[in-house]
């Protein structure tokens, strides 16, 4: 119901999962957002504002990725989320959708060590990543992701922005909506509070700050635009094929109409002998 | 009659085929020259749009299933690979997945169709109960190809559905443990269900079949809902209709067009993309859209095998509706009770839709159980009713003739007798 909610719905408290589907539920969530104590203000009654609405470039049916800024976010996965957020769906030659060379994807594929196979002697060996490996994850499964987070698990980033409500503009939102408790709200020791996080305790401290990277480009990295870039990234990585699917659209769409109006035509003079 | 068939085809192959075995002839009868009212309008096109629908779903659905991996390890995963690394993967799956939500649109429309303008009324009764039927089997299958890129929605509506049948006095238990291959929704599951979802459309195109073959029997019904009475009232099927339904073919595919290439998850669940999670309820688990009318009922009775029975009850209404509905008159248009009635009955649906959507909580409970209780009057008591008390207009003398009899018609409740059964 992306559409249809994003038309009518305001974004509820996600942490009360108390499911009232009559059927039987087994277990609960096991949320990194669970609900604060009740002497103090819940911070699941704090009312999450209507999500900020960003002129993005990839909007609209004519939108395409600014490369230079998925490259930017590219280099903020690198540098900052990829040491807790996997991309497993992703392959280092997908890299091109963004515009990178060949050389340039063979450079940051070999920059990191996957698992080789095993050598003579059946022991397991590491070589340097080719285009054709997935996205080196940072943990290696979940237990060490959590032990190394407070509990809390890092979501895939693979298919982040089509897996939460708001998608893109959710992102920017989440990552520019952190900001002190309101008094009288006490935090879960390790939650942050963010004014767009359903229930407004997270998990993951604030990931960027104004100049948490240094652009190349000449481009000045403040929270803003650091925030737009890697949302850019993550909504290529999520839709790598919306720019084709979108040119093919219209196309398909304008020859639709085009036979539409045809076929009327036809209908018309196939009629016209009966009246 | 066993004999060799007297071909009236002049192409010497064609004559030779249809001797021994006339589909061509069949063809020639049952779509081209075949008699059809000549006042459709263009609701008649959803019957048509409905078949192109299903032969869409297969054509990609045969294509999905190269490329998918039925296993609760793998699912996932592979339709991402779909959407990656499979040429074309994407459109395949995209025109899929806004497929179902148009066959479903599509099927609304025509079921709505037939209810305003009485095509449930004998001699029609069974063409109307296998309407129902290919209605129950395209639910059963979309609930299961629902479940097969194995997110988060799909396993959790997995277990929810499912455990409806828990609500079976004695063996409910037993049947959902049967159903699940287990005692969870787990790989046997998506394994039975990838099974049932490739096999249940081909039983659809068999009961389509049935429809077809009814429908030709006795003959469609139209807007003014009288008999064809006169050649002239009625014109072959081609080229009038098949030209007629091309129109609306053309625009059903700007729809599904727009869909697929702009607003490819406007129907989804963002949820279906986290991987499912036994471990993790989601904060809300929704139906696909073209359940929520269902799940509402379900939800609006507070005891849990009444509302499973209210929501199957809501179904089986419809299959006994042509013996609910006493009037003798088919189409809403000369039952000025029953048009204002019928639209009552499409708003508390929607309601019950957007009921459906939102936490049965404060007002939407509300909403719910007065829609459902509507819902089940409107076909239960008001139907049967209705049909004794209305007084209908005065009907058309036929079809060609659509203006009315010069006025010699007293109008009273006695319809022309032609009208009957």
């Amino acid at each position: 119901m992306r559409g249809l909610k994003r038309l009518s719905l305001s974004v509820a408290a996600a942490a009360c999962a108390a499911m009232l589907a009559p059927a039987a539920f087994a277990q609960s969530g096991d949320k990194p957002e669970a609900k604060a104590p009740a002497h103090e203000i819940s911070t699941v009654d704090i009312p999450v504002p209507p999500l900020p609405h960003i002129d993005w470039s990839f909007s609209g049916p004519f939108g395409t990725y600014d490369r230079a800024s998925a490259q930017r976010g590219f280099l903020i996965y690198q540098q900052v989320c990829s040491n807790c957020h996997s991309m497993d769906q992703l392959y280092y030659r997908n890299l091109e959708g963004i515009g990178l060379s060949e050389d340039q994807i063979k450079a940051i594929a070999a920059s990191v060590q996957v698992p080789g196979g095993v050598n003579d002697q059946g022991q397991p060996i590491e070589r340097p990543g080719k285009p054709s490996d997935h996205f080196k994850a940072p943990f290696p499964n979940e237990q060490a992701a959590r032990a190394a987070n407070g509990g809390a698990l890092p979501p895939d980033q693979s298919v982040l922005e089509l897996a939460r409500e708001g998608g893109a503009d959710y992102l920017y939102a989440i990552l520019t909506g952190y900001a002190d408790p309101p008094p009288g709200v006490k935090l879960m020791s390790g939650m942050n509070y963010n004014t767009y996080f359903p229930g407004h305790q997270i998990a993951m401290p604030q990931p960027l700050q104004e100049g948490s990277v240094q652009y190349t480009d000449g481009v000045k990295p403040t929270l803003d635009q650091e925030a737009k870039d890697v949302v850019t990234f993550l909504t290529w990585a999520a839709n790598p094929e919306m720019e084709e699917r979108k040119q093919t659209g219209v196309r398909v769409i304008l020859f639709l109409i085009f036979l539409t109006g045809v076929t009327y035509a036809v209908k018309r003079r196939v009629w016209s002998d009966l009246h | 009659m066993v004999g060799l068939h007297k071909s009236e085809f002049k192409n010497p192959v064609i004559n030779w085929i249809d001797t021994r075995m006339p589909v061509f002839t069949m063809m020639q009868k049952e779509y081209g020259s075949f008699p059809t009212p000549r006042n459709f309008n263009y609701f008649w096109n959803f019957g048509a749009l409905a078949m192109v629908n299903l032969v869409l779903m297969i054509a990609t659905g045969v294509f999905l299933a190269m490329n998918y991996a039925p296993n609760s390890m793998l699912a996932f995963d592979s339709v991402e690979r779909i959407m990656r690394d499979v040429n074309w993967g994407w459109l395949i799956r995209y025109a899929h997945m806004n497929g179902a939500s148009m066959f479903f649109i599509v099927v609304y429309v025509h079921l709505f169709r037939g209810l305003y303008y009485g095509s449930y009324k004998a001699p029609r009764e069974l063409l109307w109960m296998l309407g129902v039927v290919i209605l129950l089997l395209m639910m059963a299958t979309a609930f299961m190809g629902y479940v097969l890129p194995w997110g988060q929605m799909s396993y959790w509506g997995a277990t929810v559905i499912t455990n409806l049948f828990s609500a079976i006095p004695l063996v409910g238990k037993s049947i959902v443990t049967w159903l699940w291959g287990g005692f969870a929704v787990d790989n046997p599951t998506l394994n039975r269900f990838f099974s049932l979802h490739y096999l249940l459309p081909f039983v659809i195109v068999g009961v389509v079949f049935l429809h077809v073959v009814a429908l030709h029997i006795t003959g469609s019904n139209n807007p003014l809902g009288i008999e064809v009475k006169t050649p002239q009232d009625t014109i072959p099927f081609h080229p009038y209709y098949t030209i007629k339904d091309s129109v609306g073919i053309c625009v059903f595919f700007i729809v599904l067009a727009a869909l697929v290439f702009f607003a490819p998850n406007f129907f989804a669940s963002p949820d279906n993309y986290i991987q499912a999670n036994p471990l993790q309820t989601p904060a809300e688990i929704v139906p696909e859209w073209y359940f929520l009318p269902f799940y509402a009922i379900l939800r609006s009775v507070p005891n849990k095998l009444g509302g499973v029975m209210m929501m199957f009850g809501s179904i089986a209404v419809l299959f006994v509706l042509p013996w609910l509905d006493t009037s003798p008159v088919r189409s809403a248009r000369f039952r000025p009770i029953y048009r204002q009635l019928f639209w009552l009955l499409v708003i508390s649906v929607f309601a019950l839709g957007a009921v459906g959507a939102h936490r049965p909580q404060g007002i939407w409970v509300v909403i719910g159980r007065l829609a459902t209780l509507y819902y089940f009057l409107h076909f239960l008591v008001i139907l049967p009713v209705l049909g004794k008390l209305e007084r209908p207009l005065p009907l058309p003398e036929s079809i060609s003739r659509p203006v009315l009899g010069g006025g010699k018609m007293p109008g009273g409740a006695t319809a022309k007798p032609m009208e009957k059964a």
